[in-house]
Parts: C-alpha cells; sequence; structure tokens
C-alpha cells in the first residue's frame, strides 16, 4: 500500500458517481432517486476538496456551495414528493404519467 | 509527518463509503437506504479530514447527516412507503441504464488514466494544516462575496418554493 494520491480519490469519486447514476437510472421509488442524487453531488464534492489540496483553498469553498446546492434541492424534492404522493398516492416515477404523450 | 493519512484508513474509508453506497441503491426498504446513505456521508467525512479539509468535513456532518438526512427521513415516514416494499423496485429500463452508466465509468476512469499525466496528481498534501476554517471565512466573505449573496438567494427561493409545493391548498 503505497503512499494516497489525487488519483486515488478520484477513482473512489468515480465510482460514487457511477453508483449514483446506476440509481437514478434504474431505481422507481423517487426518494431513492434523490438520495442517488446526493450521491452523485457528494462525488463531486469529493472531487472538488480532493484537487484543493493541489490547487489552493477554491475548491473547498466550492464544495460548501455545492453542499447550500444540495440541501435546497433536496427541499423542493421533497416537496415535490409530498404533492405527488397527495396526488397519486404513490412513489413510484414510472406512475407520474399525467404528462406523457 | 504523516499521521492522519494512512493508506489504511483510506482503503477502509472508501470501501464503506462504496459498499453503503450500494447498499443505498440496491435495498428495498427506503429507511435502510437513508441509513446507509447517513454510513456514506459520515465516510465522505473522514475522507475530508485525509485532505486536510476539516471545515467541509464539518459541514458535512452537521449539514449532510444532520440536516438533510433528517429531512429525508421524515417524508419517508410521511409518505407511507409499506406497500411500495412489496412492488418491483426497478424499473423496465434497468438494463439500459446499468449498460448507460457501466460505460460512462469506463469512459471516466479512461479520461482519468489518460490524463493523469497532466494534473500534478501524485504530488501530496501542500496545504497547511492550521487555520483551515478562517481562511474558508476569509474566502467567502472577501472573493466569493456574491456567490455567497447568490447562494442566500437560492436558499429563500427553495424556502417558499418547498412550502409552496408542500402546502394543500395556496
Amino acid at each position: 500500500m503505497g503512499e494516497i494520491t489525487t488519483l486515488h480519490y478520484l477513482v473512489v469519486a468515480a465510482a460514487l458517481l457511477i453508483i449514483g447514476t446506476i440509481g437514478v437510472l434504474t431505481r422507481r421509488n423517487v426518494v431513492i432517486i434523490l438520495m442517488s442524487i446526493e450521491l452523485i453531488l457528494n462525488a463531486v464534492n469529493l472531487n472538488l476538496v480532493a484537487f484543493s489540496r493541489l490547487y489552493g483553498l477554491h475548491g473547498q469553498v466550492f464544495s460548501i456551495f455545492v453542499i447550500t446546492d444540495a440541501a435546497a434541492e433536496a427541499a423542493v424534492g421533497l416537496g415535490i414528493i409530498i404533492a405527488f404522493f397527495r396526488n397519486k398516492e404513490t412513489v413510484n416515477v414510472d406512475e407520474a404519467e399525467l404528462l406523457r404523450w | 509527518m504523516n499521521p492522519v493519512a494512512t493508506p489504511f484508513f483510506f482503503y477502509f474509508l472508501s470501501i464503506v463509503a462504496i459498499v453503503s453506497a450500494i447498499a443505498v441503491i440496491t435495498r428495498k426498504n427506503a429507511v435502510h437506504a437513508a441509513l446507509s446513505l447517513i454510513v456514506t456521508l459520515v465516510s465522505l467525512a473522514g475522507l475530508y479530514l485525509m485532505l486536510y479539509a476539516p471545515f467541509v468535513a464539518g459541514v458535512q456532518i452537521v449539514l449532510y447527516a444532520g440536516g438533510i438526512m433528517v429531512l429525508f427521513l421524515f417524508v419517508i415516514m410521511l409518505v407511507n412507503l409499506d406497500q411500495n416494499i412489496r412492488e418491483i423496485q426497478f424499473n423496465k429500463q434497468w438494463m439500459v441504464g446499468l449498460v448507460a452508466a457501466l460505460s460512462l465509468g469506463g469512459l471516466l476512469l479512461f479520461v482519468i488514466r489518460q490524463g493523469s499525466a497532466i494534473f500534478p496528481i501524485t504530488q501530496s498534501a501542500t496545504l497547511p494544516e492550521g487555520q483551515n476554517t478562517q481562511q474558508i471565512g476569509l474566502a467567502l466573505y472577501g472573493q466569493y462575496m456574491l456567490p455567497f449573496e447568490i447562494a442566500s438567494l437560492l436558499l429563500l427561493v427553495a424556502i417558499v418554493g418547498a412550502v409552496v409545493m408542500a402546502k394543500k391548498r395556496i
């Protein structure tokens, strides 16, 4: 086990991003889709912080903005889920077919 | 001087993060998925500590694991998912989605392999370990003043939007 470099962190972040993408593309439960989006945002954050070790603090500041964004997205998304559940009595995305042609 | 960032901790934390991330997208019960996501977030906070970013690690634990995940658990309890557990969990296009995501992963690994010569990627820590929080605060209120204010506006819009979405009658 040699020294841990930025490359190792990039590989971990890529794995998390792929897992999140698989979750978004394959799950039906919309709550778990939102959690997968959180996974994707966390992968991006890990990249930013890993590069901030090389290029100064800007990456860490930007990752704080990304966390703020994730909070806003979670609040609005969960509000939409509650409204959707009230109308359709389900949380499956493929049953949201009101606008489907 | 290399006290915290030992390779053992890196491999341990990243394996915990990836395994519990896989648990997030495969568990049937949404509460179990949320708890696995909390484990992922906490181990990512450990990785941030290893990268000498203690402030981001603290924000990760306080805001993500403490705030956003509590919101998720609230909504999971609010929408009754008992019936959902007995249904099919994956949609009809899951095969296509899996292939697309895995090819994206192959592309990412290819790019990382090819581009690793461009970045000074094998270099180790250059940031000073102390005064991290102080420097982030100075950057937030100095150079990043306008984005900071825009973020506050974004949060205001999100609050109003969430209330409007979740309210029965406006």
